[in-house]
């Protein structure tokens, strides 16, 4: 069969670029897959043994239809390549794909019988499916900001895909108790809900300006919610790997294999204590060679120079043009002030485009509109773009006298929306509308309440303020790590919620409480607005809900909720 | 009465999702296999017993996937899903037509 | 059940043994139990002597007693259960056992490649076995990204070439 044809990338987008031998790679695997994918049809392989290959290569059925997940390695995208996932959604699904909390895109009515094909067209822009799914090192996720980020202290970019690529086909760790999920970053602060994570890494750089690696351990939702514990803090970049081979041996040997939800390290390191779990850590260490594992600093230089800045212009007056740009123009205004970031280059700022429209699907995007956001990354960010764990889509570089021109392309597409970090910029899973999990719908929900908290904000101003929705107690929503968490479940047949009050994913962690019964689907979003009504009430001025929470405890709100009249 | 004496009783549609494409579908009349609810076949007691080895013989011979038996009660229409789950598989995902999807 | 080795099936020239049973003056593969029990008695045994060991066993029990053995069976009971995988590796990278390590158990195709980078030398196959399955399995993809203990040759960055 034919293979796609390769497809060139902008020149300036700093993704990691294939060679030969990474096509040959990926070629192979897909050859691999083809051959799989026959072998089921013509009834050489059972479902049973076809399923795990089929996940190691990111396709699931769901409710619907077979579903394919895309890996975005650590988030970062071209826009050769958002243009190709588009043509995909057009081409073989329905006209649309769903980005995810894993900085991944899955396209949702996908025929098994079309996915060689799909394969082909991805790996014509360097993309695969491999390890979205299964018992095996999942896509390391990371800051969308990288590279870019005012505060940054070490690219993170360039680790992830040193992870990336040690993680492919894995020869040790393919076969785990379960998945194992990698964050890291490069700053001090979190935005990646690092202690979430199986493992979290922090890159950081000692007094001489060496690299090295702050490592916690142990993180994870589902239905035992833990954050992560510090287990390293400095490892030498050299020890990068094998720190990483010890941590995951230990796991392997020792992870629970019979209960699904004691499988994660999360229960062993729990079980072991951190520093039970350290000592067989150390242990493994102080017996494993050095010299394979080493992390030769050529290696890195090698992969570094994927990521090199690209070619930025002179600030100039940009920082006074955009000034002005605002001052002509509130709605633009509150845009930047909410949509955008600062960047360690002078003159340039981080521009968010939400996929969180009020009344919308969270994280979907139509074939239509990554066209146009891959058009305007060409225009005015080199070509490169990002994936936020909060199912937004960053353009990472972007001249500050370009925001306003950017953001006129972006209200064309009807992508302006302007509430990044906002009470309606809600994390939602696709919950019980498309997966085979779920106990209860999510989108629905998320569409109900992001009127509410839009119609609030209007009014109130709510600032900073995380809702995040999970169909089941899987937990693909975080809402264990949510401001206001909500969580399906299933109520004698019937749709039921959960909510649990001052979570935080951040660098103030935390994890929700749960306020009392659940409600029912009708009654969900008056709830959370009746949540919000109280902290309005309670708050101090700019206080956020969060904070309101932490300080007055859950009284008033278990009163507002479940008071009789 | 018990969930588990009732559910004995209630009628029943045998349904799977089709290998090739992944499409919901259910039993219908002999051995086809229907994209429409309303034109499953509703069975009970050792009709529904018999059409779910039809089922798993459909599923040995690589028409479909993971074949169940789901609840429906019946209506002028034909067969009405009872859980929440059965209906979204019927009638595809209830969210909201939003604008983002109409491009 | 025949053994799988470099490419071609052959028989099972090792003998399994109950752990009250004699021992024949032949090669014999005996349980951890035993091996640990009898340790001082196979000491003056000439015969080849291998060892099953469990998915949870600690390789490092057996470290005392490597020089001895010639051969080390690890076990998938399960497809999904990777333990062995481990296993396997620390045999050879750290406690230098350079015997036989022999892979038993529902092992697939689609494992053994991997199996072979982390140290492993045969499996346990199915009668009937079509080897020519097993090697296509193990060549479809021929460039891993990490270290391996396989016929490996460098290329550039991560990267091997293996197979
Ligand atoms: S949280 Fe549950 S319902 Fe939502 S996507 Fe994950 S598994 Fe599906």
């Amino acid at each position: 069969m034919p293979e796609a044809p390769y497809i060139p990338q902008p020149e300036h987008a700093r993704t990691y670029r294939y060679d030969a031998v990474d096509r040959e790679f990926l070629a192979q695997r897909i050859a691999e897959f083809r051959d799989q994918v026959a072998r089921r049809l013509a009834g050489e392989l059972t479902e049973d043994e076809f399923k795990p290959l089929r996940l190691m290569n990111g396709l699931y059925l769901q409710l619907h239809a077979y579903m394919l997940r895309v890996a975005v390695p650590y988030g970062v995208l071209n826009s050769a390549q958002l243009r190709q996932l588009g043509m995909i959604a057009r081409r073989w699904d329905r006209g649309w794909g769903h980005f995810t909390t894993r900085q991944n895109i899955q396209f949702n009515w996908t025929q098994l019988t079309d996915v060689p094909a799909m394969l082909d067209a991805l790996a014509a822009v360097d993309m695969h499916a491999i390890q979205t799914s299964g018992n095996c090192i999942r896509n390391t996720t990371t800051d969308e900001f990288a590279g870019a980020a005012a505060d940054e202290i070490a690219d993170p970019r360039v680790y992830a895909e040193i992870l990336r690529q040690w993680s492919t086909l894995h020869p040790e760790f393919t076969w785990l108790p379960r998945k194992f999920k990698i964050a890291i970053r490069g700053a001090e602060a979190d935005r990646i809900a690092s202690r979430t994570h199986d493992v979290a890494v922090q890159v950081k750089r000692d007094a001489a300006g060496a690299v090295g690696f702050t490592i916690q351990v142990g993180g994870g939702m589902g239905r035992t919610p833990i954050l992560a514990v510090p287990l390293f803090e400095f490892v030498p970049e050299a020890e990068f790997l094998r720190t990483m081979e010890a941590i995951l041996r230990v796991y392997n040997a020792l992870g629970q294999r019979e209960n699904i939800y004691r499988a994660r390290i999360k229960i062993l390191v729990r079980d072991l204590g951190r520093d039970g779990f350290l000592d067989l850590v150390q242990q493994e260490l102080a017996r494993m060679p050095l010299a394979p594992y080493r992390l030769a600093p050529e290696v890195v230089q090698a992969i570094r120079a994927h990521f090199a800045p690209p070619p930025f212009a002179p600030a100039g007056d940009a920082a006074a043009a955009l000034a002005r740009a605002t001052l002509a123009e509130p709605e633009f205004a509150a845009w930047v002030a909410l949509n955008t970031r600062p960047h360690r280059q002078a003159g340039y700022a981080s521009a968010v485009i939400s996929l969180k429209p009020v009344g919308g699907i969270p994280g979907d995007a139509t074939a239509a509109q990554m066209e146009a956001v891959a058009d305007l990354a060409e225009r005015f960010a080199f070509g490169e773009l990002r994936v936020s764990h909060t199912q937004n889509l960053v353009l990472p570089h972007v001249r500050q006298d370009e925001l306003y021109a950017l953001w006129q392309g972006l209200l064309a597409a009807g992508l302006a929306t302007a509430n990044f970090g906002q009470g309606s910029d809600i994390i939602a899973c696709p919950g019980l509308d498309y997966c085979a999990l779920a106990n209860a719908r999510s989108i629905p929900i998320s569409q109900q309440i992001s009127r509410v908290v839009d119609a609030l904000d209007r009014t109130h101003v709510l600032g900073e303020l995380q809702i995040k929705i999970s169909g089941c107690i899987n937990a693909c929503g975080h809402h264990h790590v949510a401001h206001i968490g909500i969580l399906g479940v299933d109520k004698h047949g019937a749709e039921a919620y959960q909510i649990t009050l001052g979570g935080a994913p951040g660098n103030d962690a935390a994890i929700g409480e749960l306020i009392g019964p659940s409600f029912s689907y009708e009654a969900v979003a008056g709830a959370v607005e009746k949540i919000l009504l109280t902290h309005i009430g309670l708050r101090a001025p700019g206080e956020r809900f969060v904070d309101t929470y932490r300080r007055v405890g859950q009284a008033p709100f278990k009163e507002a909720l479940y008071a009789r009249a | 009465m018990s969930a588990k004496a009732r559910s004995a009783t209630m009628p029943v549609v045998i349904t799977a999702n089709r290998l090739r494409d992944g499409r919901v579908v259910w039993l219908g009349a002999g051995t086809a296999w229907v994209e429409a609810l309303a034109q499953a076949r509703a069975v009970t007691g050792d009709d529904a017993a018999a059409a779910l080895v039809l089922g798993q013989q459909a599923e040995k011979a690589m028409q479909v996937v993971g074949v169940y038996a789901a609840e429906v009660t019946l209506s002028a229409a034909g067969p009405q899903p009872v859980s929440q789950k059965e209906r979204i598989r019927a009638a595809g995902p209830s969210t909201e037509a939003a604008a983002q999807l109409a491009a | 059940m025949p053994v799988l080795e470099k490419g071609a099936l052959r028989a099972d020239d090792w003998q399994v043994v109950d752990d009250e049973a004699a021992l024949p003056d032949a090669p014999v593969l005996i349980s951890l139990a035993r091996l640990l029990r009898d340790a001082a008695l196979l000491a003056g045994r000439n015969a080849p002597l291998g060892v099953a060991i469990g998915n949870d066993v600690n390789p490092d029990v057996l470290a005392p007693l490597l020089p001895r053995l010639a051969l080390v069976q690890v076990v998938l009971p399960k497809s999904r259960d990777g333990r062995a995988f481990s296993q396997a590796r620390k045999l050879r990278e750290y406690l230098g056992y350079t015997g036989e390590i022999r892979v038993a158990g529902h092992v697939i195709p689609d494992h053994y490649a991997m199996l072979l980078r982390c140290g492993a030398s045969t499996v346990v196959v199915a009668e009937g076995t079509d080897a020519a399955v097993w090697e296509a399995s193990r060549k479809v993809v021929s460039i891993a990204y990490q270290h391996g203990l396989a016929a490996e040759t460098p290329i550039s960055l991560l990267r091997r070439k293996v197979a």
